[in-house]
């Protein structure tokens, strides 16, 4: 158990090492969520224009954090596929640490640099015009790890059968568009037509955004982006459920995946 | 003797290929076991299979006394391994990887410093050791590989091909190293090489040809197998000659990438009635005792690679260890 403990630490040390020695693609990798907060959140929020009670801005931007940590937390898995294309998945791989260790050490090294980034984006609180207590401050942290650990695992997990970069890269683009954009990051859901409506509720991406809102904004005024699963409103603790669940579920694969590696 | 590898009848297929045919053989602890064969032979796919890296199709591998299919983790615990392709991480610096290597081999962090310190002068990079490998000549990144794979200590260590277009000096080093640690802590050495003179720092050696062990003995046992001396003459026409000394003398010569040769008891002797009377125009002749090159061509027809050479500088760190009975390099 120590041992596993220490192999962890191996793991996750050099994923943190090797992110801080690249740390200005993490920049270019935020670009595009930021883009899409200042577009979305003065141009459409002025098309949109409900009167005085409606803040585009302020539902949106808990989304946009959500995409940051989704992106980042996703794209972490593209270090295994590095890893193999190098030889370096060799040397981790004859070291005599579990495949249990190396698949939760890459889990957590994914997970803290997408956190990281998630946090980056709190900076942008004067601008997106929400009041956040504390409290709610160390909630929203708390939620973005739990997230980021779930979808770093599915990421770990589709890499870990992946062979090639390119392969990596067309799977991510693929999975990228829907898991982001098919959830409430954008918009409210439950007026969508029943078939996307479906969608939205198998993607675990929803319940993380809907948590993070729901931790930003409060419960109730984040209402009308939140989600219903059989008639039934998700509160924070039912949302986190549903994507720690997920996340174990992705990192059990993982772990499997790791096991039978030639 | 102890035998702490143990091959039973492995076979490993990649679909219709079948990379190990059927090998079986013994390594006793503390023994440097060659494996030398052409490139394709299955030298790799062995490795991997015995350092938990892949599976076998059939047979059976004890490693330090686990099977390697069943129980991988002990296995691992008890390796060590040199890629014959490159598994550094380049991103890291010299000094990051090495750290990693000790790190997941738990080796306590002050005895990791010293010995990281110890080995990265040993292969002469402990002035570089803060740069990015990425930053590395690809012989710079070959003994950083050797180097970061003699941390830990490992009770049997598998070098593929360890010293693969390095110089005759830093073989030299490397090597002295690795018989030193042996001599030290009796780890067992696992090295398949197609250089001879790699594979002559062996106590034993398999001679392995399209996955199958062709022979497998002590390497003068298997030089003493080609007979006599070797012979090669280089003429301006190859295949008169041939003809010349299988009508004359009743040789079979061979044609090689040095000019045609053959072997013969007393070679000495032979020469002066070969150069009498021979009709095809001689450039050269030269005679040598023979080399397992030779021993390969004479158990497949084929000559093992295309180059030679450095034979006499390994031969040399071996001749120096065993005659200064073993206390540490420098
Ligand atoms: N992963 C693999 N998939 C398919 N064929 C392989 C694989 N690895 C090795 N081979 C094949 O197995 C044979 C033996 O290869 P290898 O063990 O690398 O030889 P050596 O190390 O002696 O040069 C070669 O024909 C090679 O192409
Ligand atoms: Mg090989």
């Amino acid at each position: 158990m120590k041992d596993n403990l220490h192999g962890v630490y191996i793991i996750w040390y050099r994923d943190i090492l090797r992110f801080w020695r690249d740390r200005a693609r993490m920049l270019t990798s935020m670009a595009m969520p930021i883009l899409y907060l200042v577009i979305f959140g003065t141009g459409i929020a002025s098309f949109l224009d409900r009167g005085e009670d409606f803040d585009y801005i302020a539902f949106i931007y808990p989304g946009i954090i959500c995409m940051v940590v989704v992106l980042g937390s996703i794209m972490s898995g593209i270090t295994v596929v590095f890893d193999r294309e190098f030889g370096f998945l060799k040397e981790v791989l004859v070291a005599p640490i579990s495949r249990t260790a190396v698949a939760v050490g890459k889990a957590m090294g994914g997970a803290t640099i997408a956190s990281a980034q998630g946090l980056i984006m709190l900076v942008f609180i004067p601008f997106a015009d929400v009041q956040m207590s504390v409290a709610s401050g160390f909630m929203l942290v708390g939620l973005m790890i739990v997230l980021a650990l779930s979808l770093t695992s599915m990421g770990l997990f589709i890499a870990s059968r992946i062979r090639s970069m390119e392969a990596f890269q067309a799977v991510m683009q693929l999975l990228m568009f829907p898991l982001i954009f098919i959830s409430p990051v954008m918009f409210p859901v439950e007026t969508l037509p029943g078939w996307l409506a479906t969608m939205v509720k198998l993607n675990p991406v929803s319940y993380g955004v809907d948590a993070i809102r729901q931790a930003v904004m409060g419960v109730e005024a984040s209402a009308p982006f939140g989600i219903e699963l059989f008639g039934y409103r998700m509160s924070i603790a039912l949302d986190v459920a549903v994507v720690a669940t997920f996340g174990i579920i992705m990192l059990m694969l993982a772990i499997r995946s790791f096991r039978v590696q030639e | 003797m102890t035998s702490i590898i143990e091959v039973e009848h492995l076979v490993k297929k990649f679909g219709d290929l079948v990379a190990v045919d059927d090998v079986s053989f013994d390594v006793a602890e503390g023994e440097i076991f060659g494996f030398l064969g052409p490139n394709g032979a299955g030298k790799t796919t062995t490795i991997n299979i015995l350092s938990t890296l892949m599976r076998p199709t059939k047979g059976k591998v004890t490693l330090c006394g686990h099977n390697v299919a069943r129980r991988p983790n002990e296995v691992r615990r008890c390796i060590g391994m040199v890629f014959q392709d490159p598994s550094l991480d380049i991103k890291l610096t010299a000094l990051q990887n090495m750290q990693f290597h000790t790190g997941v081999y738990s080796v306590p962090r002050d005895v990791a410093k010293e010995r990281i310190r110890t080995v990265l002068e040993m292969v002469d990079l402990w002035e570089r050791r803060n740069d990015t490998v990425q930053t590395y000549s690809g012989g710079m990144r070959r003994r950083l590989e050797i180097g970061r794979g003699l941390l830990h200590y490992p009770k049997v260590l598998f070098l593929d091909e360890p010293t693969l277009g390095l110089d005759p000096q830093t073989r030299f080093h490397i090597w002295n190293y690795i018989l030193d640690l042996r001599k030290r802590l009796n780890i067992t050495v696992f090295l398949t090489t197609h250089y001879m003179d790699e594979a002559n720092v062996a106590d034993r050696i398999a001679v392995i040809d399209h996955g199958k062990i062709i022979a497998l003995d002590t390497p003068d046992a298997l030089k003493r197998m080609v007979g006599g001396d070797v012979i090669t003459l280089k003429t301006d026409n190859p295949e008169a000659a041939v003809a010349e000394l299988k009508e004359k003398h009743n040789i079979e010569a061979q044609h090689g990438s040095e000019g045609i040769f053959f072997e013969v008891q007393n070679g000495e002797e032979f020469i002066p009635t070969l150069v009498k009377n021979f009709r095809s125009g001689l450039y050269s002749i030269s005679m040598r005792r023979p080399t397992l090159d030779d021993v390969f061509i004479k158990l497949t027809g084929r000559e093992i690679r295309e180059e030679g050479g450095g034979e006499a500088v390994l031969m040399r760190a071996w001749a120096q260890r065993q005659a200064s009975g073993g206390r540490g390099f420098h």
